[in-house]
């Protein structure tokens, strides 16, 4: 049980770091974005990201509680991409 | 080798592929050179990536002896929606003319998302 145990430690720092390491490509990305599609997919990727390090939070912490803010972080993801990309489309949100 | 240290093997299993398929995301999302061909890398993290580490916490959540299954909830909410967004995403670089148009279409059409809207006077 000792050995699973610092083998699940490694894995969650690895998953953390990886998880990290993505957020700052993405930002890379919204930095550099030479158009706004990219920029737009870099704000979704970065959102997805930070819903895995939540999730990732939740096993370290072994909390349930963290289910809800991935699922809020998830639903707010989505609905704030489909506005950036609408309001790019069509000059407005809701017409 | 009772079944809770078997499950935390698969635990760790779970967390590393999730976090391989972010990384792949991550770097295609970076070193691509076309917007259309950025469009399709981060789809991994959305789908592979987040699913492995949603069933790893499934799996943790019964090893520790408080069985919950509502990350499925996350999952299905996610495979939805990840096509929607890679969508409206395409569309918007179709009209931002960041890739090649699509053909025009065979009676004289414009394409819906090319179409410039008629005001309501002009109706």
């Amino acid at each position: 049980m000792i050995l699973a145990t610092q083998f699940l430690n490694i894995a969650l720092a690895i998953t953390f770091l990886a998880l990290a390491l993505g957020q700052v490509m993405a930002m890379v990305r919204l930095l550099l974005g030479p158009t706004s599609g990219d920029r737009v997919l870099a704000l979704d990727t970065m959102v997805i990201n930070a819903l895995g390090l939540v999730i990732v939070l939740g096993i370290y912490k072994g909390v349930q509680i963290y289910f809800e803010v991935a699922l809020l972080i998830a639903m707010l993801g989505f609905v704030s991409t489909v506005a950036l990309a609408r309001f790019i489309l069509r000059g407005d949100i809701i017409e | 080798m009772t079944a809770q240290i078997i499950g935390t093997y698969f635990v760790c299993l779970s967390l590393i592929i999730g976090s391989g398929f972010v990384l792949v995301g991550a770097i295609g999302l970076l070193k691509f050179n076309d917007p259309m061909t950025r469009l399709h890398a981060p789809t991994k993290v959305g789908t592979v990536g987040i699913g492995m580490l949603l069933i790893a916490s499934i799996i943790h959540s019964f090893d520790i002896g408080q069985p919950s299954t509502h990350e499925l909830l996350i999952m299905a909410f996610l495979f939805v929606t990840a096509p929607i967004s890679a969508n409206f995403i395409g569309k918007v670089n179709i009209h931002c003319q960041a890739c090649d148009t699509p053909p025009p279409p065979a009676d004289g059409d414009t394409w819906s998302t090319l179409d410039v809207p008629v005001p309501d006077s002009e109706r």
